[in-house]
């Protein structure tokens, strides 16, 4: 095994108990909340939160909400039902495309996507936002292009005008802020504590919506590498069918993975040249490490130190001068 | 300096740099070092070249060695024309 590979690894027994102590503690004692409400959207990170949670307070003071829309995957709920019926919590499902819907959410996305292709017709096409393809086979910037899927015809990919991708994004994320929304009513109504499902790539990265799902009272895997949640998905027996399943976005109307959109590169080895960069390891020895080259990992270190640099803004709580 | 310089060095002034960081803006410093390029940075940059200088950028030529100074973005720019 290589020794990156090898850091990666934590006892996830430990790394449970030591979690479940600090949750328990900060909701009960520190809150004061009688229990907590987690989104659960059929995916790894809402599974282990929501599965840390149960193991922290009980299945009687853990409720779980599933949130769909119009462009959420069908998989999305089923995934939610099984995992609440895994875990034996309460499961509340509120779909939020009326309300999206009444505050024009999806007329504001069509009219965005219309600037980049004119011709979109919502009731058929499908869109998602990608980036550049694979960051270790070729360099590139991170520049969003508009992918549209029409019934019958190859995939049409247009880089974004400014205007464009910020009101595809400013739509987009009412779906995130509609969910926090509802989380806090369910959690204020039954005194409980929103617990948030953003991973350390989603947090450090920027690859979350500010007030959206980073609005949250606690995140207890913010702290672990997506790999590393997948190491406590096993020990916490979260249903193979949500290990196996690609992480996705579920927030355009084409399905998305978060590789595409966001990270660029497969997260277990994304991870590893991560780690080894907060290791203080080179990008020759990280490379010598994993079987890459120096010039590969460079990038993958250099997108990085990019992303964390330029979303800091979506780390910062409101500021105020003394 | 040349004209393309100049007007690459004016959009980058007006809509990235505080008016007290104008002196500190080189023609060679690295953009994305200053964290002037984020998502949505590039695609302005993108958007002006091509509206500026009437060429069509692709995605695949949004690269560091195009993009990370004026003096790159120059080159480029007259590449394409």
């Amino acid at each position: 095994m290589s020794i990156l590979a090898e850091a990666m690894q934590i006892q996830a027994g430990e790394e449970v108990a030591r979690l479940s102590k600090w949750m328990k503690n900060q909701i009960f004692h520190e809150f004061k909340r009688r229990g907590a409400v987690i989104g659960v959207s059929g995916g790894i990170d809402s599974a282990v939160s929501l599965a840390l949670a149960v193991h922290a307070l009980g299945k009687n003071r853990v409720v779980a909400l599933a949130m769909p829309e119009q462009d959420s995957s069908p998989d999305s709920q089923k995934l939610a039902e099984e995992i609440s019926e895994k875990f034996g919590v309460e499961l509340v499902v509120n779909d939020v495309f009326p309300a999206l819907d009444a505050m024009g959410c999806y007329d504001k996305l069509a009219a965005s996507i219309k600037e980049t292709f004119p011709d979109y017709d919502a009731s058929q096409d499908k869109i998602k936002l990608v980036l550049p393809n694979n960051l270790l086979e070729k360099p590139g910037l991170n520049i969003f292009s508009l992918a549209l899927l029409r019934p019958g015809q190859l995939e049409q990919r247009k880089i974004l005008s400014p205007k464009a991708y910020l009101g595809i994004v400013a739509a987009s994320n009412m779906k995130q802020r509609i969910r926090m929304l509802s989380l806090y009513y369910h959690a204020e109504k039954r005194n409980y504590a929103v617990i948030g499902t953003a991973n350390k790539n989603e947090h450090e990265q920027g690859f979350f919506v500010k007030y959206g799902d980073g609005g949250a009272d606690l995140q207890p895997i913010r702290h672990l590498y997506k790999s590393q949640v997948y190491q406590l998905a096993r020990y916490l027996e979260v249903p193979q069918e949500i290990i196996q399943r690609t992480p996705t976005t579920d927030t355009y109307s084409a399905e998305s993975t978060q590789e595409e959109f966001y990270f660029r590169v497969p997260f277990e080895l994304l991870d590893k040249i991560w780690l080894g960069m907060e290791e203080g390891m080179t990008a020759d020895e990280v490379a010598k490490d994993m079987g890459l080259t120096a010039e590969q990992v460079q990038r993958v270190m250099d997108d990085l130190t990019q992303k964390k640099r330029t979303t800091e803004y979506l780390r910062t709580i409101p500021l105020a001068i003394s | 300096m040349s004209k393309v310089e100049n007007k690459i060095r004016q959009f980058l002034i007006e809509n990235f740099v505080l008016s007290d960081q104008v002196d500190e803006m080189g023609f060679d410093e690295s953009l994305l070092e200053k964290g002037v390029i984020d998502s949505t940075g590039v695609l302005e940059l993108v958007f002006f070249l091509e509206e500026q200088f009437g060429i069509e950028v692709d995605t695949s030529e949004v690269l560091p060695e195009n993009f990370d100074s004026i003096n790159r973005l120059a080159a480029y720019v007259r590449q394409k024309q």
